[in-house]
Order: C-alpha cells, then structure tokens, then sequence
C-alpha cells in the first residue's frame, strides 16, 4: 500500500514531459541564427571562390582594356580612394564638431537640441538613392550652377563631379560619425571632466585635452565606418559624378570619375558580353567586399576596445 | 597650454579665452545644425525638382498626379510618355512584402536566441556574422542576386523568368536581416533581469520565459525594429535594380519581373533632360519614396521611446 501512496506524490507528469514546444522554439531561433550564418559563408565563399584568380597585380593596377572586357580596374581604385578621402575630410569635422555640441555643451531637454537629435535619427533613415536626387538638385543644379554663374564659368561646377560627390556622401554618412563620437564620449568618466575643470581648464580645453584623446577610437570607428560605407554606396553617386568609363585619371575635383561599386554595376548589367567580363566582374567585387570587409572588421575590434573600458568601469 | 603665464596681462588674456571658447561653442553648435540644415535642404530641394508636377501647367500636360493613376503604362520614353505610377507601386509593395516575410522570422528569431539561449561564446560568434552581412554594400548584394541565386532559384522553383520579385525580394531580405536583428536584439537585451529571474523563479521555463516574458515586454523594440526593416526596403536601390528584372508590369505573380519606386529613378535620371517633365516625375518618384520612408522611421521612433519609458517606469 505505501508504495501506492509514494506513486501518487510523483511530480506533475506535464512537468516531466518532452517539452516540445520549448525545444521547438529554442531550435527554430538556433536554426534562424545557423541560417543566416550560413548564407553569409555561402556569400562569402561564392565570391571568394570565382574572384580570387582574377585579382592579380596587372588587375589591381591596370587600367579596362578591350570594352572593360579585359585589363584592370585601377582607375575605380583611385577614384574610390580620392571619393572617400574628400568626404571624409569634409565629414568628420563636422561630424565630430556635431557629436561633441551635443554630448558636452547642450541642454539636452531643450528644443534645439531635440530638433538635432530627430533630424539625425531621419537623416540616417533616408533612402541613399533620395541622397542622389538631392546632389543632383542641390549641389549640382543649385550650387554648382550659382558657381560658375557667379564666376561667369561655361559648365564647370554644375555638373557631376568628383567633389560633388563626396560632399552626398558626406551629408549621407553625417549621421553615422554623430552616433559613434557620442558613444564615445559618453565611455569618457565624468571625473575626468570634472577633474579637468577643477583645474581651471576651460570647457573647450577639457574637450580638446581631455575628452577628444579619450574618444579617439570612437572618432577614428566612425570615420572608417563611413569610409567603408561611402566605398560601398552607389545609389548617391549615380547622378553625381560616376563615370561609365574615363581614359584618364581625375585630376581636379571638378572631373568625374570611375568607382568601384559603380564599376560592378556597370559591369553587371552593361557588359556586352557576360561570360567574357565575368572573371573581372568576380574580381571586382572580391576587391570592393575585400576593402569594405577589412574597413568594417578594424571598425569592429575598436568599438570592442571602446565597449570594454565602458565596461571596465561601471 | 599654459594657462596662467607669469608676466602676460591676466585680465585681458582672460577676456581673450572668452571670446575663443565663445566662437568654438558657437561652431560647435553650427556643425551641429548642420544635420538639421542637411535634413531640411534634402526635403527643399527634391520636393523642388517635383514641383511642377504639382504646379507647372506646362508639365502637367504631360505629367500630373491624376494622369499617375490614369494610366496602367509606365512608358517615360517614346512619342506618347506614360507616366502610370501603379505597377511601379504595385512592384514596389511585391518585392518588400517578399523581403519582409523573408527577413522578419529569421532576423526575430536570431536575436531571441541571442538574447535569451545562446552562451556567451556563441553570442559573440553571431554578432561579427551580422555585423559582416550588414558590411556587404547592396552592389554587391545585387551582383550576387543577379548572378548565382537567380539561377538557383530558376532551377528550384522552375519559374520561366529568371530576374523575378521572389529574387529581388530574398536578396532584399538579407540585405534588411542586419538592421532588424540588431534593433531587436538591443530592444530584447534591455529587458531588465528581473523580470526573466521572476518568470523562472515562478517556474516557467526559458522558452516560455523567452516567449511569453523577454518578447512582450520588448515587443515595442521589436516593432521599430521591423519597421526600420521596412523603411530600408522600401527605399533600397541597388539590389532591386539589379535582380528584379526592372519590368513595369501590374501582376500578382511573384514570379514575374518587378520594377520599383526606387529602381526607376536610378536606371532613368540618369538619362534624361534636366527640367523636363520626366525628370521632374522621376523627383516626385523620388519625394514620394522620401516621405514614406520618413513616416515609417518616425513611427520607429515612437516606438523606440515607448520601449524606453516602458522600461524605465519598470
């Protein structure tokens, strides 16, 4: 009898039952993680694997030869080189100059400040091809137009251009260098700001002494970031400056230019012939994922860094 | 930076700092309306550029908004231009609804099982995964879309058309997976500890807290994450235009060529008569895109903030 009664105080049998929907669950959300890995090794692999024998020296420093059938892709190195470097120098001060307002000197509840915050919120929302239309309509048509007006110019400025270009760009990755500089700042302990005060340090002393060192790898994520976006993007500079094909390398920031992502597209859809551009096609896309890859990568183990020492100190 | 030099004029090097940390605030504060500026010159100048379409009587003779839904043609280039917007909207709400239901499962499900199964080893083996799929430029997502899985999926589903809504909409979909998953993923991993220790203190189990406890108090997150989601294919160009077949044609066949809002700009602008009825179009194309995409990210952004204070009154 007492062995009946021990049967009875056995635990619930739900409680002990195959829990199907929790090892369901658990699974399906492992698989979506494994899936998604798994398409970007596929990606990856894909990309790799047909492009890497194209990349060779004559490649990377040759110029198109043959129709872009044959030949090199040099020219759409260095004119993503110069496009990103221009925009870049025209962002960052900017950018940073933004985030450093934002984070050290303003009222947070006030309704400027706000009105900055929504607007880089939206700003990084927009749709990059809408960034086209506005280099188009307003660098080009507006500005440049005005310039060779004022200067009493043929058609200098206002067409698309090099600097033209950039400056999208810029405007388009403002919003990325804002948010990385703010998170910077924001790991910077708020002793060292008061100690830098007690010092008698001025405000902008203590920023430009103390808190931009200090922020520097947020800064420097930021920049590459945006680098390695403004490599990648080719919606905004469709309209403002890339060239199909040029014979000559840019010279002055009124030319156009060749651009890699562009250049991948040109090839992609334009060639006249597929089979005979696909080795070159393969190849300029593994040198454009292989730019923007690295650039992102470097971007990544900085912000590690940054977020450790937020850690380290909390 | 010597701040008291023995010898110099105390009271005017003082008044000189002043005046210096007043310019810097003062250029601080600029670059930071610089976005605000950047946002309100974009909205100026392509509803600009659009403008006659609203009020040119000259281009509406050609062009105007009745005539967009006059007419199931999207023909701008012949003797007749037809300017019919319906089988770009139609083409448009094809490919994202594809590469939402694509995207959405997956990027959800990834980032509960970050937040809530995963061990910490394998969560930060996930993160450099998306990070370097969310790095992959959309020309290169395209090119892939275009060249290597429109084959594999002509030869899986059979389909006739090889450029098709299901292709653009998939490679669309990876393209958004990073923007979904990592918003989710903050909105999941805000969720305060408590609330998992009381749901498992009282005996649940971790799927259903995960399911029943983690999801809902973040599902506001979780909502602005699918919506930036949205917002990105909506306004994404380079992977449309590339794999979708470019194809205006009202069906609602998945498998037929699409072509959307924003594929059209980029594949015309470029060749059109600058102030000519069809360049004006291709801008209100243009802030039509704009103002969807900015209602959407908007509504994100209510929901990021219910999220906050839902927390924060926790």
């Amino acid at each position: 009898m007492s062995s009946d009664t021990l049967r009875d105080v056995r635990p619930l049998p739900r409680a002990r039952a195959f829990d199907v929907q929790g090892v369901s669950l658990t699974a399906l959300s492992g698989l979506s993680a494994a899936l998604i890995a798994l398409m970007v090794a596929v990606i990856l692999g894909d990309i790799v694997g047909h492009g890497w024998q194209a990349v060779t020296w004559e490649f990377l420093a040759g110029a198109p030869r043959n129709g872009m059938t044959e030949g090199g892709i040099f020219p759409a190195i260095y004119g993503t080189v110069l496009l990103v470097l221009l925009m870049v120098v025209a962002l960052i001060p900017f950018g940073v100059g933004a985030a450093v307002y934002l984070h050290e000197y303003a009222d947070p509840y006030a309704w400027t400040t706000q009105a900055v915050r929504f607007a880089v919120n939206n700003l990084a929302g927009v749709p990059s091809i809408v960034f086209g239309l506005f280099g188009l309509g307003f660098f080009i048509q507006f500005v440049g137009r005005s310039i060779d007006q004022g200067l009493g110019l043929d058609v200098v400025w206002g067409q698309p251009s090099l600097i033209w270009a950039a400056l999208t760009l810029a405007v388009l990755n403002l919003p990325v260098v804002i948010v990385t500089t703010e998170e910077a700042l924001k790991t910077v302990p708020r002793e060292m700001r008061e100690a830098s005060l007690a010092l008698g340090a001025t405000r902008w002393q203590t920023v430009r002494y103390v808190l931009l060192p200090q922020a520097m790898p947020g800064i420097l994520t930021g920049a590459i970031l945006a680098v390695s976006r403004g490599a990648g993007e080719v919606a905004p500079i469709l309209f403002t400056g890339a060239a199909y094909f040029l014979p000559y390398l840019p010279s002055s920031p009124t030319d156009q230019f060749m651009e890699l992502g562009y250049h991948v597209f040109v090839l992609a859809t334009q060639s006249p012939d597929v089979e005979a551009t696909r080795p070159i096609l393969y190849g300029t896309v593994l040198v454009l994922l292989g730019l923007t890859l690295l650039l992102n990568l470097t971007a990544i183990v900085l912000r590690a860094r940054l977020r450790a020492r937020l850690l380290g100190r909390s | 930076m010597a701040l008291l030099r023995p010898g110099i004029d105390a009271t005017r090097h003082r008044r000189m700092q002043l005046w210096r940390e007043r310019f810097i605030e003062f250029a601080l504060r600029s670059s930071a309306l610089f976005a605000v500026v950047g946002l309100l010159l974009i909205i100026v100048f392509v509803f600009r550029e659009a403008a006659p379409v609203l009020f040119d009587r000259e281009t509406q003779r050609e062009a105007s908004v009745p005539g967009f839904f006059a007419t199931p043609l999207w023909q701008p280039v012949g003797d007749v231009p037809k300017y019919g917007i319906v089988p770009l909207l139609v083409g448009t709400f094809k490919v994202v609804v594809v590469a939402m239901v694509f995207a959405t499962p997956l990027a959800v499900l990834a980032a509960l099982f970050s937040s809530e199964f995963a061990s910490p080893r394998v969560r930060e083996a996930i993160k450099p995964v998306i990070e370097i799929l969310a790095g992959i430029p959309s020309v290169v997502m395209g090119f892939f879309a275009l060249m290597v899985l429109a084959s594999w999926l002509q030869q899986w589903t059979g389909s006739t058309i090889r450029l098709n809504a299901v292709n653009a909409g998939i490679a669309l979909g990876l393209g958004v997976i990073p923007t979904i998953y990592t918003v989710a993923e903050d909105a999941l991993r805000a969720v305060p500890r408590s609330y998992r220790e009381a749901s498992l203190g009282l005996g649940a189990t971790p799927w259903q807290t995960a399911w029943h406890v983690a999801l809902p108090a973040a599902s506001a997150g979780v909502g602005a994450a699918v919506l930036l989601g949205l917002a990105r294919a909506v306004g994404e160009t380079m992977i449309v235009l590339m794999a979708s077949g470019n194809a205006a044609i009202i069906s609602g066949d998945p498998f037929d060529s699409v072509r959307t809002l924003s594929a059209s700009i980029a594949a015309e602008l470029a060749e059109v008569v600058v102030g000519s009825p069809h360049y004006s179009v291709l801008f209100f194309l243009g802030a039509l895109l704009f103002t969807i995409t900015f209602i959407i990210n908007v509504a994100a952004g209510v929901f990021v903030e219910r999220l906050r204070k839902r927390l924060a009154g926790a």
